[in-house]
């Protein structure tokens, strides 16, 4: 195996016309690479912050409670979503199934609104915990 | 990687993904999605059914076995669920052969490293009653 042959390319994400399905194809992995980096990091320093007591839980609840914590937060969750439905309809497609134009662009259209419509249900379910 | 010439067409094409292999990778990535999709809806669910989001509460809540277990389950398949969906990112970007297994190599010890903190932050807050 040469790595260093020049091989023809195939046409890349310059060169096809913007479609939802490539949009929530694109997003899959944005989403899913940002949930990884940014989401676990959150996930195991939520953890550590809860084990080492009240001066690292309320360093941690600061940070994310801040206007920008939130933002980063609010990002987590619409990303959560938006990879959860997307990675639902890549179950679906794997079967070879959802594959004609109409069906294939309906449901990427479905995941975008779907996510969004779920981030805004999560903070208000999640803002009314303690109320 | 050569296969002589009386490889069939299918044998050809075979094993030589960007990855160079994969099935099991494939199926691994899938079966943690459905896993992370059973336990992220029991976070979410747990958290929204809490009292309030302070320390006592959340101590007592995963000191608990009904919460400590199913959260170990969600950090050891979320960190293997972005480790995978990671690796595949890089073999599609890096087109060199060393530098690819470079970044394999940093994301697993990323990866082991983090779940490493939250699985000793779990530890603690189940077994260490105090600070």
């Amino acid at each position: 195996m040469n790595s260093k042959t020049e091989r023809p390319l195939s046409p890349h994400l310059t060169i096809w016309k913007w479609g939802p399905h490539m949009l929530v194809s694109i997003l899959h992995r944005v989403t899913g690479s940002g949930l990884t980096v940014i989401g676990l990091g959150v996930l195991a320093w939520w953890l550590a912050a809860i084990a080492g007591g009240e001066v690292t839980y309320d360093r941690f609840t600061k940070v994310v409670g801040h206007p920008a914590g939130l933002v980063v937060l609010a990002g987590l969750t619409w990303a959560f979503w938006q990879h959860l439905f997307s990675g639902l309809r890549h179950l679906v497609l794997d079967t070879g199934a959802g594959y004609e134009l109409r069906t294939n662009r309906f449901w990427a259209v479905m995941t975008l609104a779907g996510s969004l419509l779920a981030t805004a249900v999560t903070w208000y379910l999640l803002a009314g915990v303690g109320k | 990687m050569s296969q002589g010439e009386s490889a069939t067409p299918l044998g050809k094409v075979r094993g030589l993904g960007s990855a160079r292999e994969g099935g099991h990778h494939w199926l691994e990535e899938r079966f943690t999605s459905v896993a992370l999709l059973l336990l992220s809806f029991w976070l979410l669910f747990s958290l929204i059914m809490l009292p309030d989001l302070s320390l006592v509460i959340i101590k007592e809540w995963l000191g608990s076995a009904w919460a400590a277990i199913p959260m170990t389950l969600l950090v050891i398949t979320a960190f293997k669920h972005g480790l995978d969906g990671l690796k595949v990112v890089v073999d599609d970007y890096v087109h060199d052969e060393g530098t690819r297994i470079g970044f394999h190599y940093f994301l697993a010890m990323a990866a082991i490293a983090g779940a490493s903190v939250a699985l000793f932050a779990l530890a603690k807050i189940v077994f260490g009653a105090t600070a």
